[in-house]
């Protein structure tokens, strides 16, 4: 009899395995990226931390985690996901824009089941993300760690961090 | 597509081993599988495979981490600790069905 066919989910080869993302957008279409790739190399068993800092430092920020915009403006790939719709650049800043597009953006996410920023931080870590915030970024805002969501581990120096990961590999967004 | 023999019967399955017939699937072999990839189950296993296998009959697809999560009602944590390290593909190679295709 041969030996039957089984996945090889590779838990040995995954176990070493880091991965580093810096979030430093603050924007809600810029959040997302660095989300959707933590929650997935945490599914196949992938050690990954978070940094916010800069305007990434707003996804952790207790007072505007949910309230991050989208914005036509200034984005001249900007178009609509369907249809290919494009807004002249020149109508992008009138009032009312950003609203209408943030609205839309989120309408779009949640039709996917893709959930919205915090909710998303929630999974990630329970799936076992680790999350950190920038010192510098704190300092800047005058925040201190209770003015961030209660599952970030700390707020820390950029150098902590390059230390921390060692060995990581590392995604800038 | 290769046919691989699990408990003492003959099943088809992908490439990578993953059941390609859903209906060939049934307690016992799911028990099998688990213990092919060290998984022993016990009834909070059980409780998200009967979720999945539902959800895939009704939905014609495998649902995600997320969707276990907020459909099914298992936090992401408890995944985690039941089929550690992959979840989303471990659950879905014990209950019989095709990995997920979703990102989330």
């Amino acid at each position: 009899m041969s030996t039957p066919i089984v996945p090889n989910f590779d838990d040995e080869a995954g176990s070493g395995r880091k991965l580093a993302i810096i979030c430093s957008k603050g924007n809600l279409d810029m959040a997302y990226p660095g989300l959707i790739l933590a929650n997935a190399a945490l599914g196949e068993g992938v050690e990954t931390h978070l940094f916010f800092t800069f305007w990434g430092f707003d996804m952790i920020a207790k007072k505007r985690m949910n309230d991050l915009k989208f914005s036509p403006t200034g984005n001249t790939a900007m178009h609509m996901p369907v249809g290919d719709i494009r807004v002249p650049q020149a109508l992008a800043p009138m009032p009312g824009m950003q609203a209408v597009a943030t609205k839309m953006l989120k309408k779009q996410i949640a039709d996917l089941g893709v959930p919205e920023v915090p909710d998303f931080l929630d999974q990630i870590v329970g799936a076992g993300g680790h999350l950190w915030g920038c010192r510098m970024s704190a300092d800047m805002n005058k925040f201190t760690e209770a003015d961030l969501r209660d599952d970030v581990e700390g707020i820390i120096s950029a150098s902590d961090f390059i230390e921390m990961t060692d060995g990581a590999q590392l995604l800038f967004i | 597509m290769p046919v691989t023999t699990i408990a003492g019967r003959e099943v088809h399955v992908d490439a990578e081993g993953f059941l390609t017939d859903p209906a060939e699937w049934d307690h016992d072999l799911a028990a099998e599988l688990a213990a092919a990839i060290g998984i022993e189950l016990t009834a909070e296993h059980w409780k998200v495979l009967e979720f999945l296998r539902k959800d895939f009959a009704t939905q014609g697809e495998t649902a995600t981490t997320r969707r276990v999560q907020t459909v099914g009602g298992f936090a992401t944590k408890d995944q985690f600790a039941l089929f550690p390290k992959k979840p989303a593909k471990k659950m879905a190679y014990i209950a019989g069905l095709p990995k997920p295709r979703g990102c989330v």
